[in-house]
């Protein structure tokens, strides 16, 4: 895989070009504690190039000290690499497919379809108020891929319905693509169930099938 | 360069200064009083820094506490992080304070400092043995005058200028300016503290460099004005806490304040505490009025 280094504030990402192609570009995006070369191995029938990205704290992307994630700052990350590739499809699996969604409402216009499949990280944390628990070292592997911080806060973001309902109708509103969010996921946490019900979102629908949708818009 | 310097009535800069590692986070801390009094933690609010206490900090100490307060990460002589967020705050400041005492100790929070330490006081209620919370106690808040639309509209843009701004974040830095341009600069969001006051504060929380002050505050910190978080979280915690609770909260709005009423908030306050407004004060409370604040305090903790 030929890999781009990008720069996202203090933070170096990882993007990898996993096959070349002709035609609009394919974006994986990985989930929780994966990283863009576990990702790399779905098998797609799409004729552009495909690329993936490792998120911070993930795969070849570095470490930054002290933690401090949120999905929003990945989000930043996808929006890092749309730059770089341009208007694109994207697959999203786990925590990858919750950042898909952000950006999909985010970048309406430059994200061509977001297909969101099962993986580590889709829950997210409470859709409420919590408590933390007092955890203020991340261990031994502190510095290293994945990011025992990114493990820890990105498990347990709050993904509120209300909030992520604003984003699939962000999405619906400004790509003008009439289903511009697939959701194959079997799993379905609250942010799942409330965007399933939304305008705009198709269920009951396969990777590929998806794929062969958007690959059309 | 000989750095210029301003004095303020009642300011006393802190008795140690030095330097705390937060799991690989470079944070500046400060005390006032005796090292061998009892601790008591000062918390900061968002964009402000630990100098913003020299005038209150050193009333408390008087009374004989060791005062310990730090600058958040990004804020202040604190290194700039590569990330920031809640939590992490909320894990940089259990950090310091563990390194103070492992035992419950009282805390004074402002405005997100109090937001902060509410969650802290939450989840660790062992840590925190009387909390009072200067204005930092936020509540729902709504646009009743903009229609959805124009909401999901300003929403779009907001998010669409954030992540523009995270593309040029590596290259940003403060704009420069003379001293009295930040203390006028930083007026425009403290519009009831003295031009004498916000002058000290640019002597400790900005740096001169060749071409003029700059704010020491990370410039990759601008917030995007949208997230799952939910002011009213904070209340939920409020409600919950079973240590003595003394919430302060002036009757006036002002830019860096919640906007929280009274009505909004007298709901949420615990069981074990009480509510004092003070009329005709902004967010604040103790830069306005240190000796009457530090008085209720003092008479709150003891």
């Amino acid at each position: 895989m030929n890999t781009v280094m990008l720069q996202h504030n203090k933070v170096t990402l990882a993007l990898h070009e996993v096959r070349p192609g002709t035609g609009r570009p394919l974006l994986f995006l990985h989930g929780l504690g994966e990283s863009a070369a576990a990702m790399s191995t779905l098998a797609v029938d799409w004729k552009g190039p495909v690329w993936a990205l490792d998120f911070t704290g993930h795969g070849d992307s570095s470490v930054p000290a002290g933690g401090g994630y949120s999905s929003e700052i990945l989000m930043a990350d996808a929006d890092i690499a749309l730059r770089h590739i341009g208007e694109s499809t994207i697959v999203g699996r786990g925590l990858g497919a919750y950042i898909a969604f952000l950006i999909a409402g985010a970048r309406p216009t430059l994200v061509r379809g977001a297909v969101l499949l099962d993986g580590p990280g889709l829950a997210g944390g409470a859709i409420h108020a919590t408590s933390n628990t007092e955890i203020t070292s991340g261990g031994d592997r502190t510095g290293t891929t994945p990011d025992p911080w990114a493990l820890i806060e990105l498990s347990r973001d709050a993904r509120p319905p209300t909030y992520t309902t604003t984003f699939a109708r962000l999405a619906v509103s400004g790509s003008g693509i009439a289903d511009p969010i697939a959701v194959t996921c079997k799993v379905a946490p609250p942010w799942v169930e409330a965007i399933r019900a939304e305008p705009g979102v198709m269920i009951d629908i396969t990777l590929q099938d998806a794929l062969d949708i958007y690959a059309s818009v | 360069m000989t750095p210029e310097t301003r004095t303020y009535p009642g300011a006393e800069r802190p008795a140690r200064s030095y330097r705390h590692n937060a799991d690989g986070i470079d944070i500046a801390v400060y005390e006032w009083g005796a090292e061998s009094n009892p601790p008591l933690f000062l918390v900061h609010g968002g964009s402000d820094f630990a100098g913003t206490f020299d005038v209150f900090a050193p009333l408390i100490a008087a009374a004989g506490y060791r005062v310990v307060a730090w600058d958040h990460r990004g804020h202040g002589d604190s290194e700039h992080a590569p990330l920031y967020g809640w939590d992490a705050d909320i894990r940089d400041a259990l950090s310091v304070m563990s390194a103070i005492t492992n035992n419950a100790a009282p805390v004074i929070a402002h405005s997100k400092g109090g937001a902060l330490m509410m969650q802290l006081a939450d989840s660790c209620p062992y840590r925190i043995s009387a909390m009072v919370n200067i204005d930092g106690m936020p509540s729902k808040r709504r646009m009743p005058d903009v229609p959805d639309h124009d909401q999901s509209r300003l929403l779009a843009d907001s998010i669409g200028s954030w992540l523009d701004f995270r593309h040029e974040a590596a290259a940003s830095e403060r704009k420069p300016g003379t001293l009295v341009d930040l203390a006028q600069r930083r007026g425009k969001m403290n519009p009831r503290l003295s031009i004498e006051w916000l002058e000290y504060l640019v002597t400790i929380g900005a740096q001169q460099d060749a071409d003029g002050w700059r704010w020491k505050l990370d410039p990759t910190m601008r917030f995007g004005g949208f997230g799952p978080w939910r002011p009213e979280w904070a209340s939920l915690r409020m409600a919950a806490l079973n240590m003595p609770f003394l919430g302060l909260l002036g009757t006036i709005d002002e830019p860096m304040g919640w906007g929280a009423r009274p009505r909004d908030v007298l709901p949420w306050i615990p069981s074990s505490g009480r509510l004092e407004v003070l009329e005709g004060i902004g967010h604040f409370i103790h830069v306005e009025e240190p000796e009457r604040v530090s008085k209720l305090v003092l008479e709150f903790l003891s």
